[in-house]
């Protein structure tokens, strides 16, 4: 057996190494178990001549596609939202945009505000240190002043508009519609050891030169200097607990494959919204026959996506194509609620920039407007390095039918069982992802775009995976409460987007990671009796 | 299933010559020039068995070897084939794809970089930030949370 620990993580991703970091100061012996290991950069797609074609295979955003030893398989035939997420220190931020927009202080508040879904239990004022603090740590860039998105202080200015974003601001001014450079991690100058963005391009399956923050390179590096331990490639099965109800400790499977167990005086779960109900929904004794922490029954339940609603079409001038970050300009125009448009809530827009050569000729040739033979040609010239895009983020209502449970079959390659997804998206995102569709079209026709494509949903688009354990003041309806301890485990605590009680219309990694930062602290608050 | 046997390599090179033919007019070689053929074969790796499956699909829909059928019998045979391939026969296209718009010489016809994106990396023009002008001057606020 291992010598005990006094706080045990699991996950080294986005919110498990904010946790780590935070909880260092604290000077107890804290150990962090993540199922990857470290990634080398020099290995990273942009350094290699193929660096397009391995988005595809062992590059891909879906651990099914990739199929990597560190990753587990996920059965979501029973959805048209695939899962997408990367395994390895650092997690999914080692693979995703940068784009950095934070939930907007009325998303806390969506059922006084909109009779919907349910109030988080903690408010906007009540992060916002912790996003300060967080967007110093990851490092972000962006233009403060934006009159319709909360308030920023990006320690770096926002990237170049480039090519791109002029055309489809000069249209949405046009139309007199919002729009804002985007905050983003991507830095745009050197920045706490991180080289500035030298415009690769292919951003989203990891940055050779470290400009992206992903937490392998931010958080991380602080906190093992503070003393953190983090032990790569042991994957966690299941939380014991003992005669007291009492998480005491973890079962995994180390780098050889050989079973330990880990003793821990405090256990945190950072495995985001689809790994944290796994891990729980496998954690089953006698005393938690359905699972920890799952006395409400809401383990799994309430999985929000994010619906894309994406169009793009074709300009006449040359865009950015694969010469810059793919996300530039955001837009909260039609983010509040306004029951005119026929649905609650609403959406926030990322305008991208383009596509690289292969992505642009796999993707014309599947909407039909790359035709094969002679014409082909010609018509590629037209198409690369032409592209603009418009993809709104809807936000995703609560709904218990849209859950992850346990498959009966699919297990991983140490024999525990996968998570099954069961997910359809809602008349009222349906209705808000025609609508965005249809606003789309408007901005790219007035910027004189063409050859008009859809992808609603994007398939592959299950970056945003929350509301799995979502947070509450109420211990039936909710796995966790206002400062992430499970209602039903006093030393259990969970950290990631699982705990999201709605979903916003933005990318979540900076609100979660705020939340791990927050609920750090009010661990540290309360050390004296963290357990009453 | 590790490698195509020779009559898939033949229909491989068939098919790919039928999606981008050589032209003279843009003076790139087509999809079946022995060197994209041959980083094809190379690189075929884990999509192995799906393109196997989509040329053997595609072997069944022609009855013969591609290349013996006249134009307009292949035609018909590649838009079933498209139509109605599944994934084997979208990752079949993908492949060519892939490694035909990474030849030297289709990527020069493009005007494009003979490199990987990294170290070099791409300049960025700054754009004209007055854009923003008009947003600043419509302003907006927030929405109130309680």
């Amino acid at each position: 057996m291992n010598d005990p620990v006094d706080v045990l993580i699991i996950g080294a991703g986005a919110s498990g190494a904010a946790v780590a970091w935070s909880l260092a100061d604290t000077r107890m012996h804290i150990l962090c178990l993540d199922q990857g290991g470290w990634m080398n950069p020099a290995e990273y797609p942009s350094t290699g001549r193929d660096w397009e074609a391995k988005f595809f295979g062992e590059w891909s955003s879906s651990p099914n596609i990739r199929g990597r030893p560190e990753d587990y398989p996920i059965n979501d035939d029973n959805s048209p939202i695939k899962v997408v997420n990367f395994n390895a220190v650092g997690g999914s931020t080692v693979m995703y945009t940068a784009h950095w927009p934070r939930l907007h202080p009325s998303d806390f508040k969506v059922k006084t505000l909109d009779g919907v879904a349910d109030d988080w239990p903690i408010d906007y004022d009540a992060l916002t240190p912790f996003f300060e603090e967080n967007d110093r740590m990851m490092g972000t860039s962006g233009l403060s002043g934006d009159p319709l998105s909360p308030l920023t202080h990006p320690p770096m200015p926002p990237q170049p508009l480039g090519l791109s974003s002029p055309i489809v601001a000069k249209a949405m001014n046009k139309l007199g519609w919002h729009w804002w450079p985007s905050d983003t991690t991507v830095a745009t100058m050197d920045y706490e050891g991180r080289a500035r963005c030298i415009n690769l391009g292919h951003c989203t399956p990891a940055c050779a030169q470290g400009a992206k923050s992903s937490t392998d390179i931010t958080y991380w590096p602080h906190a093992i200097r503070a003393g953190v331990e983090l032990k790569t490639h042991c994957r966690v099965r299941e939380i014991l607990t003992n005669e007291h109800g009492m998480a005491s400790g973890v079962v995994y499977y180390d780098k050889d494959g050989i079973e330990q167990f880990q003793p821990a005086e405090v256990v945190i779960i950072a495995c985001n919204g689809v790994g944290t109900p796994r891990l729980l929904l496998n954690s089953v004794s006698g005393k938690f026959p359905s699972g920890l922490a799952n006395s409400s029954g809401l383990v799994g339940k309430n999985l929000m996506f994010h619906p894309y609603a994406q169009i793009y079409g074709y300009v006449k001038e040359p865009t950015d194509s694969n010469r810059a970050p793919p996300t530039c300009l955001w837009s909260k125009e039609w983010y509040d609620t306004d029951l005119s448009r026929g649905f609650v809530r609403g959406y926030g827009v990322q305008f991208v920039r383009g596509a690289g050569p292969v992505f642009e000729a796999v993707t014309a040739e599947q909407k039909g407007i790359l035709p094969w033979g002679a014409d082909h040609h010609r018509a590629f010239r037209k198409l690369n390095g032409h592209r603009i895009g418009f993809s709104a983020i809807c936000e995703d209502l609560p709904e218990e039918h849209n859950r992850v449970t346990l498959d009966p079959v699919l297990k991983d390659s140490h024999g525990i069982p996968a998570p099954k997804i069961d997910y359809k998206i809602s008349v009222n995102s349906r209705k808000m992802m025609d609508h965005a569709l249809a606003r789309g079209r408007e901005v790219l026709e007035v910027a004189g775009a063409t050859d008009i494509c859809i992808n609603a949903p994007i398939p592959w688009g299950g970056w945003h995976l929350l509301g799995t354990a979502r947070m509450g003041t109420d211990p039936q309806r909710s796995v966790v409460n206002e400062w992430g301890r499970s209602h039903d485990v006093k030393n259990l605590f969970i950290v990631d987007g699982s705990i999201f009680v709605t979903s916003g219309g933005v990318n979540p990694t900076s609100t979660i990671q705020a939340l791990a930062l927050y609920i750090a602290d009010q661990m540290k608050q309360r050390l004296a009796n963290l357990f009453d | 299933m590790n490698e195509l046997t020779a009559t898939q390599r033949n229909d491989l090179r068939t098919v790919a010559a039928m999606i981008i033919p050589e032209s003279d007019e843009y003076r790139v070689p087509g999809a079946d020039d022995p060197a994209i053929q041959a980083d094809m074969l190379r690189t075929l790796g884990r999509d192995t068995a799906l393109v196997a499956k989509a040329l053997d699909h595609l072997a069944d829909l022609a009855g013969r070897p591609l290349a013996e059928l006249d134009d307009a019998k292949r035609d018909a045979v590649a838009r079933e084939f498209r139509a109605n391939g599944g994934a084997a026969a979208t990752t079949l296209v993908r492949v060519v794809l892939q490694c035909y718009y990474r030849d030297d010489r289709v990527l020069r016809s493009l005007g494009l970089d003979l490199r990987a994106p990294f170290p070099k990396g791409h300049v960025l023009p700054d754009g004209d930030w007055s854009l923003l002008d008009p947003v600043r001057a419509r302003g907006g606020t927030l929405r109130r949370a309680p």
